[in-house]
């Protein structure tokens, strides 16, 4: 893949084409959408982790005025499939965690809803529970495979061998907390049953795969549903995968044919239906020489799914690409719990699995007496230590070495608690990024002319606040040799072509590609003078140079982190990063991308943590009042920079993803750096004041 | 959300006559707090009596020098107010570290004061909780504990009492006027709320009907050098873990009055009489600062899971006294 496109409107800092209707409040999310007369549906849910449910008494709720229908496993029909267990619902009695949809009232309000929901009686023959995640667990398993068809264990050499060895070695145990994705907009949908067609509109991270995932549950043809996603208020991963509540939905408007109903899951809902993060268990050890040479490097991860539906989360995936070291194992074990279904979060694998490692990374920095930049540079692997093969480009040093310059890194006394500031102890840490190049095929486009010079885009592609539906404008632009005003661009329905999911950092990389190629075949048919009407389709193309190399971003995090000496209050008044991923397509979004995500990995270091009471098998700081996310005060001078990367093999763009490396490696940042303030290690996300405290 | 009626208050009288008559009946602030249970189920009020439309938002200089709040004067605009920011800096900085902007544009000072615990347990209907329905046990104890009480629990409720601003009001010696149906009286805030003992439904004092009208600051030299200093899980927009509002009249080398009170550790908040005794009538030393911390924290007794909020109640109120000092010096 040697035709780079050529940039004229990409790399240019457009401005988001949907940002003046996002901010003056005309573009519509799911919810918004005015539809004629909707109905209101409001869930019932298990108060308990597991049991049978012996006795539903519906009445008080059907008999409230302005209730139009109440579901339950009792009435509700059959679905044509139970293979996704996630999403077969009301099909049975059994209670498989708490939260669980039990039913549903419909109503003429959102209020009468609520309240008839509340007047259901239900009653639950309790049955004993697991749901702590423990590193001892004794169902513990191996799953057969890794998100997403990642083996679960690699192995190569002998860890143990090199860590008996070794002339230094760190052997830690580290920790990240149970976290939610939380995006602004909740998890909507608004569905309608007509004519034996169902259409949605949803708040998805992508329109076909929902559609794909929900139709044979229903009994449906993929043709008989429609989906339509214009606008999306964040996803973070948790709007990728079809989750129950779409079915209730789609149940709740089989109910009362031609009416619309509406559903938007409350934000304490969305802690128990809408997929999170598992916690995760690492235990890393480093093996190296009195150089900081690597011999030996091992990541041992446990981590929880629910037992009704199986999900891995690739946990030791970076540690198999990061450094170079002979000997090396990853390991991925599974405690089974009555939980719900742990699923994507931001970066899945990469976003855990860099804690661990790049602290561990820290710890032998100082046990070799050695820069943690210098380390790192050290143990810069020549090809890709899993593969064996070239990298298609690898920039972590260039990354480091600009970030270090940029940051002030040189001259940096290493001794722990060395620098204060009145009563604050401060200190600078760094860490690596990583995320792999996800190019999926399976969408495709078309290209129209519409005449006057202005043509008409279409690739079933989601917006969720990216700025997708901009750069995927730009991307056309250059692909006609046009200017970006004279895109129109179709996206988010499933009445258009199939685009995949926007997810794994794919999609401006994948859905771009193909409309490049729609538009090459476009022009090869039609020449640089089309007659209206003219139109040509394209397929993502293959990319052959995906078997020759290995594909990664890398980047470079760096923080500055205070601690207060009397209270142990911990501040992260700068952070930089610097990051290799090829081409950037639009440097605005581009930066709003990873300066979001090195945000979220702020408040992954410093907050989020989704409380479990083992007792009762839920969050129990299930709302923003108690789950804390990073406020604005929290996030200090941010910044976030990139390198110029060519990368001819990546794909037609020259461009990798960048929606997911800004969370990777930033805790771990933060973690080296309180150490550098403090001399106090923490291993346990999140860094708490109690951690400092004594 | 259960239906439920709304009726604008005319005058306090009426409003305290209606309320008093129905016993599901509520006042309405800015219903930051009452609206959230309504929605959650926790409250379910029959008739809603709207007090913001009393003529109680305004701050006024009473004759004795010192200054009266109406109980609807929202918390930013009292944060703002000049008198205040400028003889009770300690109440200021309390308002705005509270909440959000948004949230204190609404919020009145009644309303602040009968805010009612953020304890997971007690807002989550589904789990047993005294306080919402007494004797069904307390399901902190044995559970999530990172934001209660070290100080004043009891075997059946370990929930601390959320605000700021009354914090800094207890330190500052203020005064609740409430109407009730039986007229009018004086309740100081340290006495405004209770501590749980065997009824932790109850939060404070005060009977069904009682409305608070305005609360008084009495003129004090000392609290012109008072600091409100809030710790918390992030750097705004959270619940204190600890916090600590204090006052020190220093003359001539040594502390001829000392207000201390701790927010985030009791049912109440926590007017700290043991440490303000062991400050008085001696210099303000470090070693003194150590000692009354001491003094107040020993009868601590923490949870399982907050035992951190020891050190931090005793560190913070150290931080505290020496900010205060350095700053008259
Ligand atoms: C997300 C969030 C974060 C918050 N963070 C903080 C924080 O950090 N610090 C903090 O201190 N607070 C915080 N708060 C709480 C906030 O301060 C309170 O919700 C607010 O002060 C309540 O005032 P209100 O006028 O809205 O009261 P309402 O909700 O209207 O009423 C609360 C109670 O007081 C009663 N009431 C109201 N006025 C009177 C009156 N005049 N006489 C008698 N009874 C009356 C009502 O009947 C009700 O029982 C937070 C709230 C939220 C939602
Ligand atoms: S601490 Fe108090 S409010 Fe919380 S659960 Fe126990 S009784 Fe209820």
């Amino acid at each position: 893949m040697t035709d780079l496109l050529r940039p004229h409107a990409v790399a240019t800092p457009v401005e988001r084409l949907d940002g003046p209707a996002k901010v003056t409040g005309t573009a519509p999310y799911a919810f918004d959408h005015a539809v004629p007369n909707p109905a209101y549906l409001h869930p019932l849910q298990a108060a308990v982790a597991r049991g049978r449910v012996t006795d539903i008494d519906t009445r008080p709720a059907e008999e409230l005025d302005g209730v139009l229908a109440v579901l339950t496993h009792r009435n509700a029909p059959r679905l044509a499939s139970d293979e996704d267990a996630e999403l077969a619902i009301l099909q049975s009695d059994e209670v498989a965690f708490r939260g669980q949809f039990l039913g549903a009232v419909i109503a003429e309000t959102p209020e009468i809803a609520r309240q008839a929901a509340s007047l259901v009686r239900i009653t639950v023959d309790e049955q004993e529970h697991q749901v702590q995640l423990r590193a001892d667990h004794r169902q513990l398993y191996v799953p057969e495979e890794v998100n997403p068809t990642f083996p679960t264990d690699t192995s190569q050499g002998d860890v143990d061998l090199a860590a008996r060895d070794a002339a230094i070695t760190v052997d830690e145990r580290y920790t990240t907390a149970w976290y939610h994705n939380n995006p602004m907009e909740p998890h909507s949908t608004v569905a309608l049953w007509q004519d034996a067609t169902l259409t949605l509109y949803d708040s998805t991270q992508g329109a076909h795969p929902v559609r794909t995932a929900i139709a044979p549950v229903l009994g449906l043809d993929p043709e008989q549903v429609r989906v339509i996603a214009p606008h999306v208020g964040g996803g973070f991963g948790s709007k990728g995968t079809a989750h129950a509540h779409l079915i209730l939905a789609a149940l709740a408007a089989r109910e009362l044919p031609g009416h619309w109903v509406k559903f938007a899951l409350t934000r304490q809902q969305m802690f128990s239906l809408a997929g999170y993060r598992t916690p995760t268990i690492q235990r890393v050890r480093l093996a190296a020489d009195h150089e900081g040479r690597l011999s030996g490097i091992g990541v041992d991860a446990v981590e929880q799914t629910s037992r009704f539906k199986e999900f891995a989360e690739q946990t030791g995936i970076p540690a198999r690409t990061m450094y170079a070291a002979r000997n090396r194992r990853s390991t991925h074990r599974l405690a089974p719990l009555d939980v719900p279904v742990p699923s994507w979060m931001r970066a899945p694998g990469e976003c855990p699995g860099m804690f661990g490692p790049e602290v561990a990374m820290d710890e032998l920095a100082t046990a070799c007496g050695l820069d943690p930049i210098e380390l790192r540079i050290r143990n810069e692997p020549h090809v890709d230590p899993e593969s064996g093969k070239p990298f298609s480009s690898r920039n972590l040093i260039a990354c480091l070495r600009d970030g270090a310059h940029r940051f002030g890194w040189d001259g940096r006394d290493p001794t722990p608690r060395g620098r204060r500031d009145g009563r604050w102890l401060v200190g600078t840490g760094v860490a690596s990024s990583t995320y792999p190049v996800h190019y999926i095929p399976g969408s495709a486009a078309t290209v129209r002319y519409l005449g006057e010079g202005r043509y008409r885009v279409e690739v079933s592609a989601t917006d969720l606040g990216t700025g997708a539906r901009t750069v995927l404008a730009q991307i056309a632009a250059d692909a006609l040799g046009v200017g970006v005003e004279r895109i129109e661009l179709g996206i988010g329905d499933t009445a258009l072509p199939v685009a995949t999911v926007a997810g794994g950092s794919s999609g401006t990389i994948s859905w771009g590609s193909t409309i490049v190629e729609a538009a090459r075949i476009f022009r090869h048919e039609y020449g640089d003078n089309p007659s209206e009407g003219d139109e040509a389709a394209g397929t993502t193309p293959e990319n052959p140079a995906a078997e020759r190399f290995a594909m990664r971003a890398f980047g470079a995090q760096f923080a500055e982190v205070r601690v207060h000496e009397d209270t142990g209050e911990v501040r992260v008044p700068r952070l930089l990063g610097v990051f290799a991923a090829g081409r950037i397509i639009n440097p605005r979004t581009a930066r709003s991308q990873l300066i979001g995500g090195m945000t979220m990995g702020l408040s992954m270091a410093l907050h989020e943590e989704s409380v479990l009471d083992p007792r009762f098998g839920h969050i129990v700081n299930h709302d923003f009042a108690e789950y804390h996310v990073a406020a604005n005060a929290d996030v200090g001078a941010l910044d976030a920079h990139w390198i110029d990367e060519d990368d001819p093999h990546v794909n037609p763009l020259g461009a990798k993803g960048i929606g997911e490396i800004g969370i990777v490696g930033t805790a771990a940042a933060i973690v080296n750096a309180a150490y550098h303030a403090t001399g106090v290690r923490v291993r346990e996300l999140p860094v708490t004041l109690d951690k400092f405290l004594h | 959300m259960i239906p439920f009626d709304y009726q604008p208050a005319e005058n306090a009288e009426g409003a305290v006559a209606t309320v008093a008559r129905a016993p599901e009946a509520t006042f309405l602030g800015g219903g930051t707090n009452l609206v959230d249970h309504m929605k959650l189920g926790l409250a379910r009020p029959s008739l809603l009596v709207d007090v913001t439309t009393l003529p109680l938002d305004r701050i006024e200089t009473l004759p004795d020098g010192g200054v009266r709040i109406g109980a609807g004067v929202r918390n930013s605009d009292a944060a703002a107010h000049p008198t205040i920011r400028e003889r009770y800096p300690a109440l200021a900085e309390a308002l705005l570290s509270g909440a959000s902007g948004q949230l204190r544009n609404l919020a009145t000072t009644g309303g602040n004061l009968l805010q009612r615990t953020r304890c997971v347990y007690f807002q989550d209907v589904t789990t047993p909780c005294n306080k919402r329905e007494p004797g069904s046990g307390c399901s902190a104890l044995g559970g999530y504990t990172r934001y209660h009480a070290i100080l004043g629990a009891s075997s059946d409720c370990v929930a601390v009492h959320p605000s700021d601003m009354a914090v800094a009001m207890a330190a500052l010696d203020a005064v609740v006027q409430v109407t009730g149906p039986g007229g009018q009286r004086d309740i100081p805030v340290v006495d405004l709320h209770r501590l749980p003992g065997d009824q932790p439904h109850r939060d404070t004092v005060l009977s069904h009907g009682d409305l608070i009208t305005a609360v008084d600051l009495p003129p004090a030299p000392a609290s012109r050098h008072s600091r409100y200093r809030k710790v918390r899980d992030r750097a705004s927009y959270a619940f204190a873990l600890v916090s600590v509002a204090a006052a020190l009249d220093i003359e001539d080398g040594d502390v001829r009055a000392a207000r201390v009170a701790f927010g985030g550790v009791s049912h109440k908040p926590w007017r700290a009489r043991r440490a303000e005794d062991v400050l008085v009538e001696g210099p303000p030393t470090e070693s003194t600062f150590w000692d009354a911390a001491e003094a107040e924290l020993s009868d601590a007794e923490p949870l399982r899971g907050n035992e951190f909020k020891v050190p931090l109640a005793r560190n913070t109120l150290v931080s505290v006294l020496r900010e205060i000092v350095s700053e008259q010096r």
